[in-house]
């Protein structure tokens, strides 16, 4: 018999592996084989081993009757035709033909007959959309409430002994709710929110459901499905559906889909979970690292704009920090440049030269000394960054602004005049960080009410772009730009220096560019001293 | 804004980012809008300004007297504006505002309107883009003073407190001013706004809408050449589950491009966003990808024009070069404005091959043919440069045809 237990192989691989459901069944119903699919299809949620219509057909052909083909409903699959093929040994090989295909063997609420997969795609579509929270939740409940069950609710642990909620009515908008409430009063809750399985809906009795856990405007609970929403590591919270009294219980097939909705759900909200909390870190670190917003200080007006190379991040190498005197009459401190390097560790890097040169504020009278601090600090560290910067100690005297500028390794500041000239200012020197001293020569500048002078990182002139996209922006462009400031506030010289460079650059590549302005008002100048309503992220 | 309420929808001047005044500080208001045209005409006379007549009474109203009338205010504070003197412009405010006149009329109705004078002045060539952009200066100065004045607060505690807001304007857009009033405004009307400003980059911006979930992105652009940005951020904003209100001229003045893009709602001015926004919006529908909205983009046409953007510009400037011999003579400076305005053509093709409108792109030659005309600038070599183009394109059905449209709408064209 050594052949025929080796075609009994194949064949039990054959059928395991079809794609149309089928079964082979002994003379007395009992199951000989059967393929993946046919088990899918046969031991549903609800049932076990060989449906009993089917053993009846089996039974009925082997008294006799004629082999022909039998129908049948499944509650979940819907139709089902059975074909049987009897064999010379009195089994048959029963084929099973579902018209709807193979997405018919999957579970599907009664109702409106609509195929629950779809709608469990478009719902999962919808969960994946957001990364914030408390939107996810108030997806999970409005469609819940709206596919699932009359009203649905999330709990999510809060804070200490509270629970948060969100609860909806069907075709209602969601609401936030803060409870104190024991979750334990919920046959199942305080397991689903611990991660246990899930307790089946008809032993949950609905008329002990506590009112804290029934939206208002419900009324009476006719039953109650308790799911949790798996954290994957993060407590993700448990769903709640309720449905009406007269509705009916939940059948068995609807368990299934609230729980896959309820896995889908899970996922969305604990991935939102981890991008907030990390979305909340990189922002408090990050916020030591922005560019400060500069405004009228001591009679001078001050602006900066900012642009980081990658468009995606709002820090980078260069860095500018307006420094208020330490007592009134004194010089105020304004510094830009620039580290090597790009990105995050650039920008860690310009953190720690503005820690530096904050702490050096009480030597800003003298640069070079200032400068050759930086220089060691920059030397003593472990990092083989270096940079370039300028240092501009400004004073209004009457109604004139004077600025001493030194530059170390960095374009010396253009100057503006009320009369449209641009001249370089005389300052130079070497970078901070590579040699062992630095040194540099500085240049005082006098500015009349409208003159401006201005500091800028060789991101700008060395912007490449232009009509053939490979020519740098370059100084006699930006020493264009510049002369047509004339008269012009100083945020908006700053505007429009950044407007042109990102003109030139279209859509090209560009390094760090930071731009910085200090002028002297004009006469008849309004100073405005911060933003007080709304906020800027 | 109803003396800013333009028939077409609002065409771009070709260029105002003039580098031409150099350092010998005389501002050439015409050289950026003539060098497409031989010889900029020298120095044309600035007729008087239109408008209402200023008179120049040079007091602030007393508090107790009535407000001005809007168009009385409206002329005293564009010469103080124009003058560049910030003390009149924000005395002349406050005081309008003491005096009972509605913080939502003097953003809207005065400061809004002297900004689309702005607009008229330069078109018409009496002020030049520098004017241009220290008039916003000072107004955007003025709005922030007011913005603290307590008839502010005191307008914004009338209304019912309503949800958040995220304003910001498309990646790559400057006009920041437009999105200001309108963030003022609905402060006023009692929404909590968060003012994201200037050139908001994309990735910003969603992550902004994960972090604060606003009841709605309202989202501002002024460039038509800015749409495809703009379609990436309204997709990208409602994938994010958040419904998004689109304004501002690139819109179109019938907020036809808005529809397109498939923003959730769009309103032609502050107030009519606000009171659309108190509606409610609808959650936005299922994530799509932009080209779900704009089947015709599968043609490729847009991709190819905008790639090849640089070599269209050179292969347009050789030719002209080529021809005209004045061209040939021009001034390095006056070359590179050329290149500039032969590069706004071709974006502008770009983006009316990306939204399939075909009137977008015959506006803004007719608004740069204005713009030379108003500059006394003949436009002949604006029409050789479409038909250098056209040739160019050949291949390309949806480009011939624009370019054809533009070239025939052309009085004159010397197609
Ligand atoms: C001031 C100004 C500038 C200033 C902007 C400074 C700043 N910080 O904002 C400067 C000088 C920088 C500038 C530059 C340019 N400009 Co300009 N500029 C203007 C001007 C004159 C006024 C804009 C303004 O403040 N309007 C006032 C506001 C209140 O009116 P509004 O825009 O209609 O806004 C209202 C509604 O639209 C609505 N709204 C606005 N946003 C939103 C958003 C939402 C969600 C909603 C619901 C409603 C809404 O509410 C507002 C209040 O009621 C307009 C002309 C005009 N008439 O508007 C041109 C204009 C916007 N500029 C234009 C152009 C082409 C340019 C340049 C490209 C020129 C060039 N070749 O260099 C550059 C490009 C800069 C860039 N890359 O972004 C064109 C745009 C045409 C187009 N559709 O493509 C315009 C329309 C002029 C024109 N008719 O040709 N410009």
């Amino acid at each position: 018999m050594a052949s025929s237990s080796s075609t009994a192989t194949t064949e039990r691989e054959f059928l395991a592996a079809s794609p149309y459901p089928v079964v082979v069944l002994g003379p007395d119903g009992e199951l000989l084989h059967s393929s993946r699919s046919a088990r899918l299809l046969l031991e549903g949620p609800a049932t076990g081993g060989v449906p009993p219509w089917l053993r009846r057909a089996q039974q009925a052909l082997a008294d006799g009757a004629r082999p022909d083909t039998v129908r049948h409903t499944h509650p979940v699959a819907g139709p089902v035709e059975a074909h049987p093929v009897p064999r010379p040994d009195g089994s048959t090989v029963w084929w099973l033909v579902v018209p709807e295909g193979c997405a018919g063997l999957l579970p599907r609420t009664a109702g409106d007959g609509a195929c629950d997969w779809e709608l469990l795609t478009r719902l999962s579509g919808l969960l994946l959309s957001s990364l914030n929270v408390d939107r996810i939740l108030e997806t999970v409940v409005r469609q819940a409430a709206l596919h699932l069950a009359d009203a649905a609710v999330v709990v999510a642990p809060g804070n200490g002994r509270t629970l948060r909620l969100v609860t909806c009515l069907r075709g209602g908008d969601p609401a936030h709710v803060q409870q104190r409430a024991d979750p334990a009063e919920v046959p199942g809750l305080a397991e689903a929110l611990q991660g246990f399985p899930p307790v089946p809906s008809r032993w949950i009795d609905p008329d002990a459901t506590p009112r804290w856990l029934v939206p208002a405007g419900f009324g009476r609970v006719g039953s109650v499905l308790v799911t949790p929403l798996p954290g994957h590591g993060v407590p993700a919270g448990a769903l709640v559906l309720l449905r009406a009294a007269g509705g009916g219980p939940f059948a068995s097939e609807e368990e299934v889909f609230a729980r896959l909705f309820a896995t889908r759900a899970g996922a969305a909200v604990s991935a939102a979970v981890m991008y907030s909390e990390q979305a909340a870190v990189t922002d408090l670190l990050m916020r030591e690292l922005l560019p400060p917003r500069l405004e009228h200080l001591d009679g001078v007006d001050y602006a900066g704009g900012y642009r980081a190379s990658v468009d995606r991040d709002r820090i980078g190498g260069d860095f500018y920090d307006v420094h208020p005197a330490a007592d009134p009459g004194g010089e105020t401190l304004a510094l830009l440049g620039d580290v090597s390097g790009k990105g995050l560790e650039a920008a860690v890097m310009t953190g720690k030269v503005r820690n530096t040169l904050h702490a050096l504020l009480p030597l800003a009278d003298d640069h070079g000394r200032v400068l050759n601090l930086l220089n060691r600090a920059l030397l003593t560290s472990h990092h083989t960054r270096f940079a370039s910067l300028v240092l501009a100690s400004v004073r209004r005297e009457d109604d004139r602004v004077r600025v001493r500028l030194s530059a170390a390794g960095h374009p010396a500041p253009m100057v503006l005049r009320a009369d449209g000239r641009v001249t370089d200012s005389t300052t130079l020197g070497s970078i901070v960080g590579v040699l062992p001293e630095a040194t540099t020569c500085t240049d005082t500048v006098l500015l009349d009410p409208g003159e401006a002078c201005l500091l800028y990182s060789d991101g700008i002139t060395e912007a490449k772009g232009g009509p053939t996209g490979r020519e740098q922006f370059g100084d006699h462009r930006l020493r264009q730009a510049l002369a047509q400031c004339a008269g012009l506030p100083a945020e908006a010289i700053v505007e429009r220096i950044q407007m042109l460079a990102a003109q030139w650059l279209r859509d090209g590549r560009h390094d760090d560019m930071a731009v910085m302005v200090i002028a002297a008002p004009p006469r008849g100048h309004l100073p405005v001293v911060g933003e007080r309503r709304g906020h800027t992220t | 804004m109803s003396t800013d309420t333009p028939t077409t929808p609002a065409p771009p001047h070709p260029r105002a980012t003039g580098t031409t005044a150099l350092s010998e500080g005389a501002p050439a208001p015409a050289a950026r809008a003539a060098t497409l045209a031989s010889p900029p005409a020298a120095g044309t006379a600035a007729p008087a300004a239109s408008g209402p007549a200023p008179s120049l009474p040079a007091l602030v109203p007393p508090p107790s007297s009535p407000p001005p009338s809007v168009s009385v205010l409206a002329g005293r504070l564009w010469e103080a504006v124009i003058g560049g003197d910030q003390v009149r412009a924000a005395a002349l405010a406050t005081g309008a505002l003491e005096a009972g006149l509605e913080p939502e009329a003097l953003l809207l109705d005065v400061i809004g309107g002297l900004q689309a004078r702005v607009g008229r002045e330069w078109a018409a060539d009496r002020i030049t883009v520098i004017q241009e952009h220290a008039a916003t200066a000072v107004n955007d100065r003025v709005v922030a003073l007011v913005a603290g004045h307590p008839a502010f607060a005191a307008a914004a505690a009338r209304q019912p407190d309503r949800g958040r807001i995220a304003v910001a304007c498309v990646d790559g857009e400057w006009h920041a001013f437009p999105a200001r009033l309108l963030a003022e405004v609905l402060m006023l009307r009692g929404w909590r706004v968060d003012y994201l400003g200037a050139q908001c980059p994309t990735p910003h911006l969603i992550a902004h809408l994960h972090r604060t979930a606003p009841d709605a992105l309202a989202l501002s652009a002024s460039l038509s050449t800015r749409l495809p940005a703009a379609h990436a951020a309204v997709t990208a904003a409602q994938a994010a589950g958040v419904p998004v209100i689109a304004g501002g001229a690139a819109f179109g003045p019938d907020g036809r491009h808005a529809r397109l893009l498939g923003a959730d709602a769009w309103a032609p001015d502050a107030r009519a966003a606000a009171e659309r926004l108190a509606r409610g919006l609808p959650l936005p529908a299922t994530p799509h990808q932009p080209v779900d909205d704009l089947p015709h983009l599968a043609d490729q046409e847009y991709t190819l024009v905008s790639r090849s953007s640089r070599e269209l510009v050179g292969a347009v400037m050789a030719a002209l070069e080529r021809e005209h011999p004045a061209v040939r003579s021009y001034t390095p400076l006056q070359r590179a404005h050329t290149l500039d305005d032969l590069a706004h053509i071709v974006e502008h093709l770009a983006v009316t091959l990306y939204t399939g409108d075909p009137e977008l792109f015959t506006a803004f030659t007719g608004w740069t043919r204005e713009i030379l005309l108003a500059r006394g600038v003949p436009d002949a070599l604006l029409a050789f440069s479409l038909t250098v183009l056209r040739e160019q394109l050949r291949d390309l059905p949806r480009s011939v045809a624009v370019l054809t449209a533009a070239l025939s709408t052309s009085a004159g064209g010397a197609a």
